[in-house]
């Protein structure tokens, strides 16, 4: 690959990571906007555990509905922890895009296994 | 008011020192006069650019009081507080030539690399093109036509000062403008010039181009129109 090549890749490449992150964006505010409903109705049963898990437990609306958030949120965070590593720590291109990706695969294994737990738990 | 300005000016190169002057005081000065007075009256060595005086020419922006400003359009009276301390440096994110000149080939490269040069199918035996005053993609180009390439944009962003390759909100802005002209033969070329964190993608929208541009041009929201379009012909393929 020439120069002019791998230069146009690497544009095309930062273009698609960017409507990445704008269309997760947009799949994260509606998701705070549920979750924040979720909570509002949540507290008015009181905050135990049993509670929450009483509502959670083998319900696919809620375990779908948090599995799209994580989703979302691994697809977000890291790409704007790829950024802040390029401009404020000074990272390689490959470098800060690798950090990123660690960083969403322990987003996606730990929301994931935070929603099985709740859809799970007692079953 | 004080009867004269305390002045610093920036003196050498990048490694260079602010150096004090008292300059008088008068009615509608504005910080080129000021320059322009250490120059003429206390020190012909003090190197500084200009031409026009009228803000059209974009040659005279500096750094006043830590911010870019155009300075012949610049008055005194409103950058300086009671204690009559003007501060003058450079522009920023620009090599230093020599005191508050600065080398701006670097600058109007990226006008360049972001193919910001017309290119029209037509030669002068053809008719003019007809430009609908109307239509959406005119009143784009036009609100961002009026750029005087004073680098005041430039100097003001910070994705500048991180990412040294990023194209600067100047030449966003023109290559946004291009885009807009419908006579334009290269468009997939400036697309192309334009994507990616060298190009719009890298901008956080903060819009530090915008709240400082003198001629109220707002380089975010060209910057935000090019992430719109190259984002559109990616999914299409045809980037």
């Amino acid at each position: 690959m020439n120069g002019a090549s791998a230069s146009h890749a690497l544009g095309v490449a930062q273009a698609r990571r960017w409507y990445w992150q704008r269309i997760s964006a947009m799949v994260l505010a509606l998701c705070v906007l549920g979750h924040l409903a979720v909570m509002i109705y949540a507290v008015r049963g009181g905050l135990t555990g049993a509670e929450i898990l009483g509502r959670t437990q083998g319900h696919w609306g809620f375990a779908l509905f948090y599995g799209t958030f994580v989703l979302a949120c691994s697809v977000h965070v890291p790409l704007g922890l790829a950024s802040i590593a390029r401009e404020w720590l000074g990272m390689g291109e490959t470098a800060a895009l690798w950090l990123a990706r660690a960083f969403g695969v322990l987003l996606l294994v730990s929301g994931l296994r935070a929603v099985v737990a709740v859809f799970t738990a007692g079953l | 008011m004080s009867t004269t300005l305390d002045v610093s000016i920036w003196r050498g190169r990048d490694d260079g020192r602010f150096v004090h002057y008292e300059v008088p005081r008068r009615d509608s000065q504005t910080v080129l006069d000021v320059v322009t007075h250490v120059q003429r009256q206390l020190d012909p060595t003090l190197s500084y650019r200009f031409a026009c005086r009228v803000g059209m020419c974009g040659s005279c922006a500096m750094t006043v009081n830590g911010q870019a400003r155009w300075t012949c359009r610049t008055h005194v009276s409103k950058v300086v507080g009671s204690d009559g301390r003007l501060e003058v440096a450079p522009l920023a994110h620009l090599p230093v030539i020599k005191d508050l000149a600065t080398d701006m080939s670097g600058f109007f490269d990226k006008w360049a690399r972001a193919q910001g040069q017309f290119s029209g199918s037509r030669t002068r035996h053809d008719e003019f093109a007809r430009v609908q005053p109307a239509s959406a993609e005119r009143q784009a180009a036009d609100a961002g036509i009026e750029c005087i390439g004073c680098a005041v944009c430039y100097a003001s962003c910070d994705v500048v000062a991180q990412r040294p390759d990023y194209l600067g909100p100047a030449a966003l802005n023109r290559a946004w403008t291009l885009v807009n002209d419908e006579r334009d033969t290269r468009q997939t070329e400036r697309l192309r010039a334009v994507a990616g964190d060298a190009g719009c993608h890298a901008c956080h929208t903060q819009g530090s181009c915008t709240e400082r541009c003198p001629k109220q041009i707002s380089p975010t929201q060209s910057i935000a129109g090019l992430k719109r379009t190259v984002a559109r012909a990616a999914i299409r393929g045809k980037l």
